[in-house]
């Protein structure tokens, strides 16, 4: 019986099948769910990494190991794990190892827009891209036996419709996977120059097979319907082309993406007056298909920027309009992401932007500190940035500067990055003040445990990192530890943090509003005190909005936190049962 | 054929429940299916956007401008504007509740007026007072499933099929209101 299910989930059971035992990641919007549904399986260890390079390594280490081991991260994840991989390469595996990388185009949840299939041939390392769920279990399981059979690490490359869209996906017998025996092979994995030289070689004659391989592999496939007009294209842009032109064009779908084959396209191209090439994000293949001399019409016609929609396809490529649609005659508000109602992050940003701060800013909730009406945040970069760059900023306009100056990072991606740039501060004579928003969770993706939480992926208690200690450790003197809802209090804490002359960590505890564990009662209601002064609309809280030229509370969408009765100068905002 | 339904609304109002009830409800039936939702920052209170499509042979999973038979709308003016994705002959069911999108709340633009009208001056509009109904069910929540009730009804598949999915879905404790805001819905 088929059952629906999310692409990542599907990932997750293809994995499964092919007797997958270790999988370690780190979160990261829209690779998320595949770990997530890894846990669902007893057999398999799982863990969420500190951060993408470690859980590289560890998939790495169990390869080495003998066992099958997958490892799972975002698009931008694939950058902080590039150093291991890119030598894994030349490793190669023992057991089957596949990197699932998920990339954004569209940029619904991310912060920028790279297209990953730059990695695979920069890394020289097969690539498989599936179309859709049911694909995503086939070329999950595929991607293992592949892995082996060339010995080298695949990488399974999804986009956000694939990985979150759902559909129809059969299950099967999980493999009984024997683990490989265990022997020691200090030439193919012990990478110093005398043996890493040897493994180019290898690499490169693999590449070759890998070219023969995507010549005649199913996973490439043909469908004539046309000798005018022909497609070339992969992943979801195949489904949406399919949907656009239908019969009326021949298809090449690639379900391999790196290496690409030569002889398969030049065949395809003869057969076909026009070849369009039909790819999100950058002409990867179109500009291979240009290096081999195939007239193909790519770019010229289609954007590299965003995600790409049916009628986007039947526009270029038959100027053919949509269906006649009822327009909006108006403009109308935009309805921005914003921190929820309770976040621990809004009284933080409410006390740096009232102190005038600048802010140097992280990747997780918190980075809706940019937003209107707390316009805090200056600078996002990267997980950890926030503490390194603001080192930067000081070192480039001094100590006064310094002054006015805190970077704001989260608790797992201070973990994951952030403590680097910590060291860096107290290695190199900085005076930054960073604060830690510690909100006992990894926020954005969807609450993950962390190495801070105290639990595993699986919630079993475990050692709990120690954020205190953990600062101190690395020579910060003055960590101080502080609610940010206490607002007068975190407030002073600050200004005598960033009025120091050393370096200083700020620890601004208070739990994610959404835990189960917070239990705010009641709601807030505004009484007859009100001099609607509007003090507390520069919280910027969904539940509290101006109705016919008053302030009121929403209480349908107010959890209670009482955050605005701390704000508020007259009193006039009490609590309800 | 492929239907097409969109279900719209703000992050947090269980926009996915209800796509979860409708996706595995047409899985049952037979039909190929494909479901599209997003997740991550998008949810924080954002713009919510679920497709979800079945027929013979799905391939995309995201629906155009000008291509939903159904348009299924958790709030106002996020069934405004999804107004122009819905087919020529298509129906959107909208329920009447308003929640401030940020600009609104900072000032910065108005909630536009009488949305409704200008909604049934163009299209097939059922609004739906989901949160009363919710709240006589009794379970305030219970809104995706007034609505999922409402919608049912514009389809082809049997009552009972829903009724299946929905004690399969929905926990326990919350079935009663349930089932109960399915029928509000349904007899609407």
């Amino acid at each position: 019986m088929k059952k629906i299910m999310l692409g990542n989930a599907a990932v997750a059971r293809g994995a499964y099948e092919a007797g997958v035992t270790v999988v370690a990641s780190y979160p990261g919007t829209p690779s998320t769910e595949i770990t997530e549904n890894i846990v669902k399986y007893d057999e398999i260890y799982a863990e969420w990494s500190p951060n993408e390079k470690v859980a590289g390594e560890v998939a790495i280490g169990a390869s080495i190991g003998g066992a099958r081991a997958m490892s799972c991260m975002k698009h931008v994840g694939l950058n902080v794990m590039a150093d291991p991989v890119f030598t894994a390469s030349y490793t190669g595996v023992s057991g089957g190892l596949v990197f699932c990388v998920a990339d954004d185009p569209g940029m619904h949840s991310s912060q920028n827009e790279q297209d990953s299939r730059h990695y695979a041939k920069a890394a020289k390392l097969l690539m498989l891209e599936p179309s859709d769920s049911k694909e995503c279990k086939e070329f999950t399981k595929l991607a293992f036996k592949i892995s082996e059979d060339f010995d080298t690490p695949v990488i399974l490359r999804l986009s956000t419709r694939v990985s979150h869209s759902q559909g129809l996906v059969e299950e099967n017998e999980r493999e009984n996977y024997e683990l490989k025996d265990y022997q020691k092979n200090s030439a193919k994995y012990v990478m110093m120059p005398g043996n890493a030289i040897k493994r180019h070689v290898v690499v490169e004659e693999r590449t070759k097979k890998e070219i023969e391989f995507a010549e005649t592999t199913d996973l490439n496939n043909i469908e004539i319907n046309s000798d005018k007009i022909g497609v070339i294209t992969s992943g979801i842009s195949y489904m949406y082309a399919k949907e656009a032109l239908g019969n009326r064009v021949s298809y090449l779908k690639l379900g391999m993406v790196y290496p690409l084959p030569e002889k398969l396209l030049k065949d395809f191209c003869e057969k076909h007056e026009k070849v369009y090439v039909i790819e999100e994000l950058d002409p990867f293949i179109e500009e291979h298909c240009k290096a081999i001399g195939l007239d193909v019409i790519g770019k010229e016609k289609f954007t590299m920027l965003g995600e790409y929609t049916p009628a986007l396809i039947k526009k270029a490529i038959f100027n053919e309009e949509p269906d006649e649609f009822a327009t909006i005659d108006e403009q109308i508000p935009a309805r921005p992401p914003v921190m929820c109602a309770g976040c621990p992050h809004r009284a933080t940003f409410y006390v740096l932007k009232k102190l005038g701060l600048v802010v140097s800013g992280d990747i997780g909730c918190y980075t809706l500190g940019a937003a209107a009406p707390l316009s805090s945040v200056d600078s996002t970069i990267c997980m950890g940035a926030s503490v390194s760059a603001a080192l930067g900023m000081a070192k480039a306009r001094g100590n006064e500067f310094n002054k006015k100056l805190v970077s704001v990072i989260g608790d797992s991606t201070f973990i994951h990055s952030g403590i680097t740039g910590l060291i860096d501060i107290v290695y190199n004579k900085g005076n930054n003040t960073v604060i830690i928003l510690d909100n006992s969770i990894t926020g954005m993706t969807g609450h993950q445990d962390n190495p801070t939480t105290g639990y595993t992926i699986r919630k079993e208690p475990t050692k709990q990192v120690d954020l205190v200690l953990l600062a101190k450790a690395v020579g910060i003197e003055r960590v101080v530890v502080a609610d940010p809802f206490d607002l007068k209090n975190f407030e002073k804490v600050v200004k005598e943090e960033t009025e120091a002359d050393e370096p200083s960590v700020i620890i601004a505890q208070r739990p994610c509003a959404l835990l189960k564990t917070v239990k705010y009662t009641g709601h807030c209601k505004i009484g007859s005190e009100c001099r609607n002064c509007k003090m507390c609309m520069k919280l910027g809280c969904p539940a509290i909005s101006v109705k016919d030229g008053g302030v009121i509370i929403d209480e349908t969408q107010c959890n209670g936190c009482g955050l605005c009765i701390n704000v508020c100068p007259f009193g006039a905002i009490h609590k309800e049962d | 054929m492929t239907k097409n339904i969109m279900i719209v609304g703000v992050g947090g109002q269980g926009t996915l429940l209800a796509s979860r009830i409708l996706g595995n409800t047409v899985a049952g039936e037979g039909y190929d299916v494909k479901l599209s939702e997003v997740h991550g920052m998008s949810q924080r209170g954002g713009s919510v956007v679920t497709y979800v499509k079945y027929g013979d042979e799905v391939y995309s999973p995201i629906i155009g401008q000008g291509e939903a038979d159904i348009i299924l709308a958790f709030e106002i003016l996020e069934a405004y504007r999804a107004m122009p994705y819905l087919k020529k002959d298509g129906v959107m069911i909208a329920n009447s509740q308003k929640i401030d999108p940020m600009p609104v709340i900072t000032g910065a633009m108005k909630y536009p007026e009488d949305i409704e009208k200008k909604i049934s001056s163009k299209i097939n509009l059922v609004e739906v007072d989901a949160l009363s109904l919710a709240e006589k069910a009794g379970n305030i929540k219970s809104v995706n499933v007034v609505l999922i009730g409402v919608m049912a009804k514009n389809t082809d598949i049997p009552y009972e099929k829903w009724i299946e999915t929905i004690k399969k879905t929905v926990p326990e404790k919350f079935l009663d209101a349930n089932l109960k805001a399915f029928d509000y819905g349904y007899n609407i």
